[in-house]
């Protein structure tokens, strides 16, 4: 009954947004929170039982596919049009509804996370104005989400993308009295802009390579053994999709927006740029899957930003003061770590990261925002300081949360994370090497950097002003039991891929092997044994390098720990920053993240100009402005005034010349000649008579006298 | 009593015609220059009818043509002078030479 009726599950929120939108401004805030956080809830109750009717329904694996009716193109036939070889194929996309072990995982975190984030707001945002605004925001978003997750082709997909993209430009707009709040809002919108378009021509260059929109059809025809690996139209096809990827989760260049994406309310940033949204890039190279293994350059470029930007952002991370910025720059280099992964091939560690990255980063957010709160709005982590035992479960949950992103056993961080670096070591035969090392050097920043805010947060001298001190005070209850329901997921959601290595049966992983196991396949039969995916490589999970491995990742977590301990333990008004003392230029260019944002005022924004000349794209736009003016519309212009001097000219000469001599010239000639005779003619009747007779007299007395 | 011979007839055309183009020559009315050209004709079919005693029908037959082809005249003239009328507000002939064009 439930896989029967899942349109109900994005439909919920859709019905409380719409409530929202038109009744909205008239209700209390008890009915508001009542209708959104109840339609959130009774669709994670829908997507529990769905799933849980899914796994007992279909065992093998295979993926339930509902269609509910044909949305765009026509089901007669009528639309057709020929693919890249030559074979007819219908342009269709169905509203349709699919679930398959990948997308079980996301629903059921989205709406379980989401649901959290829900309650959290009920009290965060208790005491601020526009409630059913955001909480209409928030059911919309997880509409979106939940139809990017369900839909069962690319275009339906994408109507969800654009959905959640526009949610997102609403509720980092939330406060939009706020210059800066709307200008984060542009930017994530336009950065998005730019990846959707890729994402777009891609969907394009899928139909037109595939025949077909629909994950089953796609999937089906990249296994047919039709494509050859490699195929250079499906490599751009991926490519794309990455490119689409890349804007909405936030990896380099695109993911400057996450960031300044801060300046929504935090439940937002928790929900939205953290657990949920920004994993969609990795929802959906997850689901086309069955393409990217088919294109190895593609695989290749993903595995290779996601690292970059993986320890790019954690290394912008480690300096920041704002607490939501480090957590946001945290969540771009986790980001990485999954896009890392999947372009490994290790597709499952990848999507078993996003399990488990949504319940702690979501944690982490929330906590940050249990702390702004008691600190009355405070974010910069220079005044704080010394809140441990001031807010105790804010502290504590906090603090498994930064226990599993740091990768500490037996939280859940450590089992996804050293999943991806080992299958990064394995890739191959070790052709990622230099990955992997980045990767280490990643999760060693991502010790230091959060337990460097736990420190600075919850220890040392507290560095407040005596107001601000004064209001500190635990959160609500609506706001701190979410908290532990997510530390208690932060614990143990990573037990349910327990590795084999440690004795465990890696259940996750086992759950979604229907959906990459024909991968695994594709990379064995090219004799690429290294890459493989999840599952199809116990013996070799038991080696030594796997333990040492192991090891190596948890003592990284614990030296990051160390260090921060060292060197915050007591920070009290104007502490040392120990990169700023060891090297200030390299502190310098971390604390200006790396001159990213100016760099791209220079290329691409033209706010930043060298002596009036604006340099990048927008530079290139004034050259050809000035060669358009100068040189186009000179060349037009001095083709204008040559006709126009001909003109004259030739004009001249139609009226002296042709009219004057030719024309006018006879008729004034044939006018001179004839005036002698035209004074006969004067016109009056009687002197004609008169003439007449005088005429015939003259004749008559003529012949007359003779 | 002198017996009316052709000759009397004759001199009461030509003094009916030299009054018909005294007429067309001085006045200035058209419809009087009309009234003196129908004199000019009657003068003629005077003549005409004269000369029908000594040789014959045909003068008479003749003169019904010219009294036919008065009456045309006539209307016409009127026609072309209401016409003109309309156009000028005068039927005074010394104000009529559009016919030097």
């Amino acid at each position: 009954m439930f896989l029967e009726n899942i349109y109900l599950i994005p439909l919920l929120p859709a019905i409380g947004a719409t409530f929202m939108f038109f009744f909205g401004r008239k209700l209390e805030k008890r009915t508001v929170s009542a209708v959104c956080v109840g339609a959130v809830a009774l669709a994670f109750v829908m997507s529990c039982g769905a799933v849980w009717q899914y796994t007992h329904t279909y065992t093998n694996g295979q993926a339930f596919d509902k269609p509910m009716y044909t949305w765009l193109g026509s089901d007669t036939g009528h639309l057709t049009y020929t693919t890249k070889d030559g074979y007819p194929a219908d342009f269709q996309a169905q509203v349709g509804f699919l679930l398959d072990p990948l997308s079980s995982i996301w629903l059921l975190f989205v709406t379980g996370v989401g649901m959290l984030i829900h309650i959290y707001s009920t009290g965060y945002m208790a005491h601020e104005g526009g409630y059913y605004r955001f909480f209409g925001y928030l059911n919309l978003f997880m509409f979106s989400m939940l139809t990017l997750i369900l839909a069962n082709n690319y275009a339906l997909m994408f109507v969800g993308w654009e959905g959640v993209g526009l949610c997102s430009y609403l509720l980092i707009g939330f406060y939009f009295h706020r210059k800066s709040a709307s200008d984060a809002a542009n930017k994530a919108f336009i950065m998005n802009r730019i990846g959707d378009a890729g994402f777009i021509l891609g969907i394009f260059t899928i139909a037109w390579c595939m025949g077909s929109m629909r994950f089953t059809d796609v999937n089906a025809m990249a296994h047919s053994g039709h494509f050859l690996i490699g195929d250079p139209t499906l490599t751009a096809a991926a490519l794309l999709l990455f490119v689409g990827a890349c804007g909405k989760s936030a990896q380099l260049p695109l993911y400057i927006w996450l960031p300044d994406a801060m300046e929504g309310p935090t439940p937002v940033s928790a929900l939205i740029h953290a657990a949920t949204m920004v994993t969609a890039g990795v929802y959906m190279v997850a689901r086309s899957n069955a393409i990217f293994v088919l294109a190895p350059t593609a695989m290749k470029t993903v595995a290779i930003v996601g690292a970059l930007t993986a320890i790019f952002a954690a290394s912008i991370g480690l300096v920041q003061n704002d607490i939501k910025r480090v957590l946001a720059y945290s969540t771009v280099s986790q980001l990485g770590y999954m896009f890392l992964a999947l372009g490994v091939g290790a597709f499952s560690a990848g999507v078993f990261h996003v399990f488990t990255h949504a319940f702690f980063k979501a944690l982490l957010f929330l906590g940050a925002g249990s702390v702004i709160h008691a600190m009355s709005g405070e974010q910069d982590m220079r005044n704080m300081g010394d809140l441990g035992h001031r807010t105790p479960v804010t502290h504590i949950t906090m603090f498994i949360a930064t226990l599993a992103i740091a990768g500490i056993p037996p939280f859940a961080g450590f089992f996804s994370k050293d999943e991806i670096l080992w299958q990064t070591w394995t890739s191959e035969h070790g052709a990622y090497i230099w990955l992997w090392v980045i990767g280490y050097g990643t999760a060693l920043m991502t010790a230091f950097y959060m337990f460097r805010l736990m420190y600075l947060t919850f220890h040392g001298r507290p560095r407040m002003s005596h107001d601000v001190e004064h209001h500190i005070h635990e959160s609500p209850k609506s706001m701190t039991v979410p908290l532990m329901i997510l530390a208690f997921c932060s614990i143990f959601a990573g037990w349910l891929g327990w590795p084999h290595s440690l004795g465990g049966s890696d259940r996750f992983g086992a759950f979604l092997k229907p959906v990459f196991a024909k991968e695994a396949k594709v990379f064995q039969e090219e004799g690429k044994v290294g890459q493989l995916a999840s599952g199809e490589r116990e013996e070799e999970h038991t080696s030594g390098t796997e333990y040492g491995l192991m090891f190596l990742s948890v003592a990284a977590g614990l030296v990051g720990w160390g260090m921060a301990w060292r060197a915050y333990r007591h920070a009290d008004k104007g502490y040392p920053e120990p990169i700023e003392v060891a090297a200030k230029p390299i502190y310098t260019a971390l604390y200006n993240k790396w001159y990213v944002d100016e760099l791209y005022d220079y290329l691409f924004t033209g706010r930043r100009k060298v002596r009036n000349v604006r340099l990048g794209v927008l530079g290139l736009g004034d050259a050809s402005a000035w060669f358009d003016v100068h040189v186009v519309d000179g060349a037009v212009n001095g083709t204008g005034w040559t006709t126009r001097i001909v003109a004259s000219i030739s004009k001249w000469f139609d009226t002296w010349i042709i009219d004057g001599i030719g024309v006018n010239g006879p008729a004034i000639l044939a006018r001179i000649l004839s005036y002698p005779f035209r004074l006969f003619e004067w016109g009056l009747v009687q002197w004609y008579a008169l003439v007449m007779i005088a005429g015939l007299l003259g004749f008559v007395f003529y012949y007359a006298y003779r | 009593m002198v017996p009316i011979s052709t000759l009397h007839y004759l001199v009461v055309a030509a003094a009916l015609f030299v009054l018909g183009v005294i007429g067309v020559l001085t006045r200035r009315n058209v419809v009087i220059v009309l009234m003196s050209i129908e004199l000019i004709l009657n003068a003629v079919n005077l003549n005409l009818v004269a000369f029908s005693r000594m040789w014959g029908l045909h003068g008479q037959v003749f003169a019904i043509f010219v009294i036919t082809d008065a009456a045309a005249e006539a209307a016409v003239g009127l026609g072309i002078l209401i016409a003109f009328f309309r156009n000028k507000e005068t039927v005074n002939v010394d104000e009529v030479d559009l016919l030097k064009w």
